[in-house]
């Protein structure tokens, strides 16, 4: 399941959620990651935008792998402004065994950072500054060069 | 016609072109201003779809989209 938020992310609420739909589902484990915007760099806050119909087929690939494994992921994330403090992402995965929801939520993190069609920018003293120096280049990037 | 899109951070109006294939996208674009800059660091998507070859023929009502750099979370 992924779902996406206007602004600031409601993590207790989607947490509790999360967990009560897949109270009685026998999983065994319930792994979330949740990213908060941390004050560095005098930002007041950061902002999203977001390509959706990419971000969902990438997002239907990795829950087809996690099926593989008996897993589940949900995830959330923010578009637009979110600020100092608040959340923009949460992940998790469901899964029987807690060894493979730890090891999924690591590399589905790390490819989420890597691939998922979601561009952020600092807010900074009334501007919208694209984060250029710590965003990737998709595989497979420079076919137009 | 084909629709090419620019996102995030690349601040250009989509363009509708009359091109048969990406390769010809490729010539047209390194020839602008405004975003031969991003094309080393672009991917490519087809019709929502991530290409990885010059070589697809594109048809009338198809949709291209650049995807610069990202950085979600």
């Amino acid at each position: 399941m992924l779902s996406l938020h206007d602004g600031a992310l409601d993590v207790p609420t989607l947490l509790k959620e999360w967990y009560e739909e897949e109270a009685r589902s026998n999983y065994g484990a319930y792994i979330p990651f949740v990213g908060t915007v941390r004050s560095e760099d005098g930002i007041d806050g950061l902002s999203f935008d977001l390509y959706e119909p990419i971000l969902e087929s990438w997002f239907a690939s990795w829950q087809e792998k996690a099926k593989a494994k008996g897993a589940k992921i949900k995830m959330a994330h923010s578009k637009g402004d979110v600020m100092l403090h608040e959340s923009s992402y949460i992940a998790a995965v469901f899964s029987p065994k807690r060894r493979v929801a730890l090891e999924f939520i690591d590399e589905f993190v790390e490819d989420f950072k890597k691939s998922a069609p979601i561009w952020k920018y600092d807010l900074k003293n009334g501007q919208r500054i694209y984060a250029k120096d710590r965003s990737t280049a998709i595989s497979g990037s420079g076919l137009l060069a | 016609m084909v629709r090419v899109e620019f996102l995030g951070p690349i601040q250009k109006e989509a363009l509708e072109l009359d091109i048969n294939n990406l390769n010809e996208l490729a010539k047209i674009l390194q020839k602008d201003e405004e975003v031969k800059e991003w094309l080393e660091s672009c991917a490519v998507a087809l019709n929502d779809t991530l290409v990885t070859s010059l070589e697809a023929p594109l048809k009338d009502g198809d949709k291209i989209s650049l995807l610069p750099p990202v950085c979600g979370g």
